[in-house]
C-alpha cells in the first residue's frame, strides 16, 4: 500500500512518517511534493486544490508542511472578516509579531506587499514559503483585486513564496472577468468505499480486535455509503453506534467472529440512525441516551422537524392566509374570489396560457401590500380597523420569515412581499380559524 | 399618561430668571389632573400600586420560567462535563458545538425578559462568560464577532491573560485556555434566530467549530416559530457541526392565564378593570400580539389613567388607608360622590329622610361611605372564590357553555347577571346530569377553593358544602347498592339532545325522557345532586352580580375602554383622516368649527386641498385644483367676491398650493402619474 513518497531534498524518515499519516492519499501527496520541489527551489506561484468536503485536502497539506517543517501560514478564509486578518496572519507566521504590527489600520493590498518586501529583504527565504488558504471560494466575495494578486504573489513580493488555495468548487467558477494568472489545478477525488474502509478501520477501539472493528466498519459503510461519503461524519457515526454493536458481545450471546448475528442486531439500529442522528433531527447526546434506555421505551424523542406547529395571533393567521392567497392566485382572479356578484368566469378562457400551469409548481409570486390588505379585509370575518398593530404584524411576520420582503428595504411606499410558507402549514393554520382555504385557491378550483 | 398633561404642563411655567426645572413624573401627573389638591396622594397611591404589580409580575415570570431555565442550565452543565471525558468514543466522535434550541413562541416582545433572567442565572450558577446577540446588531459577520468578543471576553481577557497578545479572533480565544480543565463554558445566546442573516450565522458556526476542541463554546438559539427553521437556515454541512437539543417554553396563552389569575382575579390589588377594558386588553392579546408584556403595559396604562382622571380614586387603596382617606374627603369630593350614578341609585333606594341626610349632611355621608367601601371589599372577597368555584364546575362541561378559560367566565360575569344568561342555564342543566364521581370530585375542588377564603360568608358556605359532601359519602356507605342503571337511561337521551336530529326523532326522544322520568322517583343521589346545585346557584346569585350593581364601584373600576383602545391600538390612518376632515378635532380653534361636516375655508391649506381632492375622480387636473383652491382661500381672506382679483392665483397662493399638494403626496393620498399630463392620481377611494 505504501507507495513511498520520494523527493530529493527531504529526509527519508520524514517522508516515511508522512506517507503513514496519509493513507489513500499517496498519489496526491506525491504530486504535491513534486510540485513543491526541493525546499530551496522556487516553486510554482500558485496551486489550486479542489475536491469535496473531507476528501483530505487540508489534512494532506497540514501533514506535509508540518512534518517536513516547511515555513508556512495556514488561514481559513472564513475567519477573515476583513483582509487585514489574512495579511496579519501571513506576516505573523513568516516574520513574527513585529512585522504584523507594522501593518496600518485597515491595510490595503499594497501595504501588505510593501511590508512583505521590506521584511523579506531583511530575511530572504531559504526555503519556499507556503501560504495555504482554506475555503478559498469566499475569496470571490472579497475585494476584486485580492484573488489575482494572490495568484501571482511570488512576482509581486519577489520572494520564494507559493500560494495554495483549497476549495470545494472547481476553478472555472473562480476565474475573474478580467482574467488572471492560471494556477496549477490539482483534484482530490472522493475516497472510494475501499479507501474509506481502510481509513476508518485504522482508528479501532483498543479493547477490541482489528478484525472485529473492520467488520463493524464494513456493516456501517454498507448502510451509510449510499447517503454519506463524508469521512468526518462517518467517523462520528461509527463512534456513536459502536457501543450498540458490542452489546450482544458484552452479554455473551455472540462471539466476535459471528458477523452475521452482529449484523442482524445492528442493521435496523443503523437505519434508524440514518433517519435521525445523521440528519441532526436528534442530537448525538440524545441519541446516546436513547441507546441506553431503548429497552424500556422506544422512540420517546421527537425529531426537530416534527415540531412544525406555530401559534399565531388571530389576525396574523388571517394575514398569512391572505398573503398565501395573494402569492398563489393570479391577481386577475381576485375579483372572482372576493367580489360577491362576480358573474361566472370560465377557467379555460379566462386565463392566459402561462397561467394555466399550476401556480403551486411555479412557486409564490410577489404581491404589493395593498393587495394583501384588500384580501385580508375580505377574508377576515369581522370588521377590522386598519390599526398600527395590523401593520406591525406584517413586519413581524417578515422577521419570523413567514413572509419575505421582495422589494428593497428603503422602498417604503409600495413594499412587495412573498409568502414563504408551505401548503401544509397554511392548511393547518386555516383549519384553526375555520377557513376553507382550498375553496379560495385557483389551482384547486 | 395622556399627551394633554404634557402640553398643559409646559405652559404653566412662566419665563423666569430661574433655571428651568425639568418636570418630574409627579409634576406631569399632577398638572393634568382634576382636583389637583389630592393629586399628590393619588400619584403616590398609583406609584405604590404599580410597583407592587410590577414586582409581582416579575416574580410570576421568573416562577413560570424556572422549569425551562433549570433544564437549560442542566444542559449547559452536562455539556461542559461531557467534554472532559476522554474515553475512546468521545475521542473518536466529531466534536460538536452543544446547542440549545429554545422555542419561545411568536410573542417576541416577551422574550427579552426570559433571556435576561436566563443570562443572569447562567452568570450566577454556570459561567461568567455569557454573550447575547441580537440580529439587528449583527448585520455582518464582523459585527457579530465583535459583539461576542466584547461581551464575553473582556472580563475573561483581563482575568486570564495578560500574557498573550495577538489580533486574530481565533488566536485570541485559543491561546489562554489549555491549562485549566474545569473551565466554564462560553455561552452565546442568539436572541432571535429567524432574523439573523443565514450566511452570517453559517460562517460564524464554521469559525466556532474550528475552535471547539480548544474552547468550551455553547449556543442557545431563541426560536420564535418552530425548530425546523434551524434546518431551513443551516445546510447539513453546518448543522452537522451542532449538537442540537430542543427546549419548549410555556405557551403564551397559559402564561396569560396565570398572569390574569394572579393579577386580576385577586383581592390583592384594589384597582380593577371593568368588562369592556378587560375585553379590549384581552382581544389585543389574542388578535394582535400574544404578548403578555404588552398586556401588563395595558394594565399599567389603565391604572395611570384611572388615578389621573378619577378624583375619587384616592379611595382606591387598602382598606385602612381607604377608610382614613374617606374621613379626609373635602366638600367638593363628597359632591362628586353624590354625583356618581351608582350612588344616586343607592340614594333612591333609601327612606326619604335618609335621602335628605345623605344629600346634605357631609359627616353622615362620610360614615355611609366608610360602610359602602367595606361592602365593596366584601363583594370582592366573595366574588373571586365564587367565580373560581363556578369555573371549576363548568370548565369541563361538553362544549364549554361558559368558556374554557376563567377569563371568559369573568368577562361574562362583569357584563351582566350571569344567572340570567342562557349559557348559564344550559350549563346548570348539564351539571344536573353529571355522574356522581365527577360531581363529587368537582365539589371537592370547590371546597378547596373556598378554604382559602377568609371571609365569614365563604366559611359558612364551605361548611354547607362539606356537609353536603359528607352526605354524598353517606350515600356510598348506607346504600351499598350501585347507583341505579336508570340514571344512565335518563342522562343518555339528554346527551343525545345535544346532537343534531330531525323533529320526529326529537319528539320521540323527549317523550321517552318524560316517560322514564315519570316512571322513576328521584333517587337519593339525585335529590342530593339537585340540592348541591341549588346551593351553587344561590351562591352565584348572591355573589356574582356585576360590579356595576355595587355602590361606589366607580372608585375601583376603570371603565374607559375607548381611551385604552386609542392608546394601545392606534389607528394612524383614521387619525390622519380625522385631522384632515375636521381640523378642529386636533387644533381646537373656534374658527375651524363647522356644523355640517364641511371644512371652513379658514382651515389649514392641506385640509382645503384634501377636501377639494375628494371631489375629484381617479385622475386630478392640477390646474383645476389650483383654481378651486385659490377661490376658497380668497374667500377666507375676506376679499370682495366681485372684485377682479378674487380667486386669482398669485405667487403666494401658488406656493401654498404646491406645498399642500406635496404634503398630501407625502401622506400617501396622491401620486404623480404619466397617464395624462398635468394630472396626479388618487391613491385612496371614496369621497364623492
Amino acid at each position: 500500500m505504501s507507495a513511498l513518497l520520494q523527493q530529493p531534498g527531504y529526509e527519508e524518515e520524514r517522508l516515511q512518517t508522512v506517507s503513514k499519516k496519509l493513507p489513500c492519499r499517496e498519489v496526491q501527496a506525491g504530486m504535491l511534493l513534486s510540485l513543491m520541489g526541493q525546499p530551496h527551489q522556487y516553486s510554482y506561484p500558485s496551486i489550486f486544490i479542489y475536491g469535496h468536503q473531507s476528501s483530505g485536502k487540508s489534512h494532506v497539506l497540514n501533514v506535509l508542511l508540518k512534518e517536513l517543517e516547511l515555513p508556512h501560514a495556514t488561514v481559513s478564509f472564513v475567519e477573515c472578516v476583513s483582509v487585514a486578518l489574512l495579511f496579519e496572519q501571513v506576516l505573523l507566521s513568516f516574520f513574527g509579531c513585529d512585522a504584523a504590527s507594522l501593518l496600518p489600520r485597515s491595510p490595503s493590498l499594497s501595504d501588505f506587499v510593501r511590508i512583505y518586501r521590506q521584511q523579506s529583504s531583511q530575511s530572504p527565504a531559504k526555503q519556499t514559503r507556503y501560504i495555504v488558504i482554506e475555503k478559498a471560494e469566499l475569496l470571490r466575495d472579497s475585494d476584486a483585486n485580492l484573488l489575482p494578486a494572490l495568484l501571482r504573489l511570488q512576482e509581486l513580493v519577489e520572494d520564494n513564496v507559493t500560494v495554495i488555495l483549497l476549495s470545494e468548487i472547481v476553478w472555472d467558477r473562480f476565474r475573474p472577468n478580467t482574467g488572471c494568472f492560471e494556477p496549477l489545478l490539482l483534484h482530490f477525488p472522493d475516497y472510494s468505499k475501499g479507501e474509506l474502509q481502510h481509513i476508518l478501520a485504522q482508528d479501532r477501539n483498543p479493547s477490541y480486535s482489528d478484525e472485529f472493528y473492520s467488520a463493524y466498519i464494513n456493516i456501517l459503510l454498507g448502510v451509510f455509503y449510499s447517503v454519506c461519503r463524508d469521512l468526518r461524519e462517518l467517523r462520528h457515526l461509527a463512534a456513536l453506534n459502536f457501543s450498540k454493536f458490542c452489546e450482544p458481545l458484552a452479554e455473551g450471546k455472540v462471539k466476535e467472529t459471528d458477523t452475521h448475528k452482529l449484523w442482524r442486531n445492528i442493521e435496523p439500529h443503523l437505519k434508524k440512525a440514518m433517519q435521525t442522528v445523521y440528519l441532526r433531527e436528534v442530537s448525538s447526546l440524545q441519541w446516546e441516551q436513547m441507546q441506553q434506555m431503548e429497552e424500556k421505551e422506544n422512540g420517546a424523542v421527537r425529531g426537530l422537524s416534527a415540531h412544525t406547529h406555530v401559534e399565531l395571533p388571530y389576525y396574523s393567521k388571517f394575514l398569512l392566509i391572505a398573503a398565501y392567497l395573494a402569492s398563489f392566485n393570479p391577481a386577475r382572479t381576485d375579483k372572482r374570489f372576493f367580489v360577491k356578484h362576480h358573474g361566472k368566469i370560465k377557467k379555460t378562457n379566462f386565463l392566459k396560457k402561462n397561467e394555466k400551469t399550476s401556480n403551486h409548481l411555479l412557486g409564490p409570486k410577489p404581491f404589493p401590500l395593498d393587495r394583501l390588505l384588500a384580501i385580508f379585509y375580505s377574508v377576515v370575518d369581522s370588521r377590522v380597523a386598519p390599526t398600527a398593530s395590523i401593520f406591525s404584524q406584517i413586519s413581524s411576520l417578515v422577521t419570523l420569515q413567514l413572509l419575505t420582503q421582495v422589494s428593497h428595504g428603503d422602498q417604503i411606499d409600495a413594499p412587495k412581499y412573498k409568502c414563504a410558507v408551505s401548503m401544509d402549514f397554511i392548511c393547518a393554520i386555516s383549519r384553526t380559524v375555520n377557513f376553507e382555504i382550498i375553496k379560495y385557491l385557483y389551482d384547486f378550483l | 399618561m395622556s399627551t394633554s398633561s404634557v402640553s398643559k404642563g409646559c405652559f404653566v411655567f412662566k419665563p423666569s430668571a430661574k433655571k428651568k426645572k425639568t418636570l418630574s413624573l409627579e409634576d406631569h401627573f399632577i398638572h393634568g389632573c382634576e382636583g389637583a389638591d389630592e393629586s399628590k396622594t393619588r400619584f403616590n397611591l398609583c406609584q405604590d400600586l404599580w410597583d407592587q404589580i410590577k414586582t409581582d409580575t416579575e416574580l410570576l415570570q421568573d416562577e413560570l420560567n424556572t422549569k425551562i431555565l433549570d433544564s437549560l442550565l442542566d444542559f449547559t452543565r452536562k455539556c461542559s462535563s461531557t467534554r472532559q471525558q476522554s474515553d475512546w468514543a468521545s475521542h473518536m466522535r466529531a466534536s460538536e458545538i452543544p446547542t440549545a434550541a429554545l422555542v419561545l413562541g411568536v410573542n417576541v416582545p416577551d422574550h427579552d425578559m426570559t433571556f435576561q433572567s436566563l443570562s443572569e442565572l447562567l452568570r450566577q450558577s454556570v459561567t461568567p462568560h455569557v454573550a447575547s446577540v441580537q440580529a439587528k446588531e449583527c448585520g455582518a459577520l464582523k459585527h457579530l464577532i465583535k459583539r461576542v468578543l466584547e461581551s464575553t471576553l473582556c472580563d475573561w481577557y483581563t482575568m486570564n491573560t495578560k500574557k498573550s497578545y495577538s489580533l486574530t479572533p481565533g488566536k485570541k480565544r485559543s491561546s489562554p485556555v489549555k491549562d485549566d480543565l474545569q473551565q466554564p463554558p462560553i455561552v452565546i445566546i442568539f436572541k432571535d434566530l429567524e432574523a439573523f442573516n443565514a450566511r452570517v450565522l453559517q460562517d460564524f458556526i464554521l469559525i466556532c467549530s474550528r475552535y471547539i476542541e480548544r474552547l468550551p463554546l455553547m449556543f442557545i438559539f431563541g426560536i420564535a416559530t418552530s425548530p425546523s427553521t434551524i434546518q431551513h437556515m443551516l445546510p447539513h454541512s453546518v448543522s452537522s457541526l451542532l449538537c442540537i437539543e430542543l427546549f419548549q417554553s410555556l405557551s403564551c396563552t397559559q402564561h396569560l392565564a396565570t398572569v390574569i389569575d394572579k393579577l386580576i382575579l385577586t383581592t390583592h390589588f384594589p384597582f380593577k378593570l371593568n368588562g369592556k377594558v378587560m375585553q379590549v386588553l384581552i382581544s389585543i392579546f389574542l388578535y394582535h400580539d400574544f404578548s403578555v408584556r404588552n398586556f401588563i403595559k395595558g394594565v399599567q396604562l389603565a391604572l395611570l389613567e384611572h388615578f389621573h382622571s378619577q378624583p375619587l380614586s384616592v379611595l382606591c387603596c387598602r382598606k385602612k388607608e381607604a377608610l382614613l382617606n374617606v374621613m379626609q374627603l373635602g366638600h367638593q369630593d363628597l359632591e362628586r360622590i353624590r354625583q356618581l350614578p351608582s350612588f344616586k341609585r343607592y340614594v333612591e333606594k333609601q327612606e326619604p329622610q335618609e335621602q335628605e341626610h345623605l344629600l346634605t349632611d357631609d359627616t353622615h355621608l362620610k360614615e355611609v361611605c366608610r360602610r359602602l367601601i367595606k361592602d365593596l371589599r366584601k363583594y370582592h372577597k366573595h366574588y373571586y372564590p365564587t367565580l373560581r368555584c363556578l369555573h371549576t364546575l363548568t370548565s369541563s362541561l361538553p362544549r364549554y357553555p361558559l368558556g374554557k378559560q376563567i377569563r371568559e367566565l369573568h368577562l361574562i360575569c362583569l357584563e351582566k347577571n350571569v344567572w340570567e344568561n342562557e349559557e348559564y342555564q344550559s350549563a346548570m342543566k348539564l351539571l344536573k346530569m353529571m355522574a356522581k364521581d365527577e360531581l363529587i370530585s368537582l365539589l371537592k375542588k370547590c371546597a378547596e377553593i373556598l378554604q382559602h377564603s377568609k371571609s365569614k360568608n365563604m366559611k359558612s358556605a364551605l361548611l354547607l358544602l362539606e356537609a353536603m359532601l359528607a352526605k354524598f359519602k353517606q350515600l356510598d356507605t348506607v346504600v351499598a347498592e350501585p347507583p341505579p342503571p336508570a340514571e344512565e337511561s335518563i342522562t343518555s337521551p339528554v346527551k343525545n339532545l345535544q346532537k343534531k336530529m330531525d323533529l320526529f326523532q326529537l319528539q320521540k326522544a323527549l317523550l321517552e325522557m318524560n316517560e322514564s322520568r315519570r316512571s322513576k322517583k328521584l333517587s337519593p343521589f339525585e335529590v342530593l345532586r339537585n340540592e348541591a346545585l341549588q346551593f351553587i346557584d344561590s351562591l352565584v346569585q348572591s355573589h356574582l352580580s356585576p360590579p356595576e350593581s355595587q355602590t361606589l364601584y366607580e372608585v375601583c373600576y376603570y371603565s374607559s375602554s375607548a381611551t385604552v383602545r386609542r392608546h394601545l391600538n392606534a389607528a394612524p390612518r383614521t387619525s390622519i383622516q380625522a385631522a384632515l376632515n375636521s381640523p378642529f378635532y386636533y387644533l381646537q380653534n373656534d374658527r375651524l368649527k363647522s356644523e355640517d361636516g364641511s371644512v371652513s375655508n379658514a382651515a389649514p391649506d392641506i385640509c382645503i386641498v384634501y377636501k377639494l381632492h375628494l371631489e375629484c375622480g381617479r385622475l386630478i387636473n392640477l390646474f383645476d385644483w389650483l383654481e378651486a383652491f385659490a377661490t376658497v382661500v380668497s374667500a377666507a381672506e375676506g376679499n370682495d367676491p366681485d372684485s377682479d382679483s378674487f380667486g386669482k392665483v398669485d405667487d403666494v397662493k401658488h406656493a401654498r398650493f404646491i406645498r399642500a399638494v406635496s404634503e398630501l403626496e407625502f401622506l400617501g393620498f396622491i401620486k404623480s402619474t404619466k397617464q395624462k399630463t398635468d394630472h396626479v392620481a388618487r391613491i385612496t377611494w371614496g369621497g364623492c
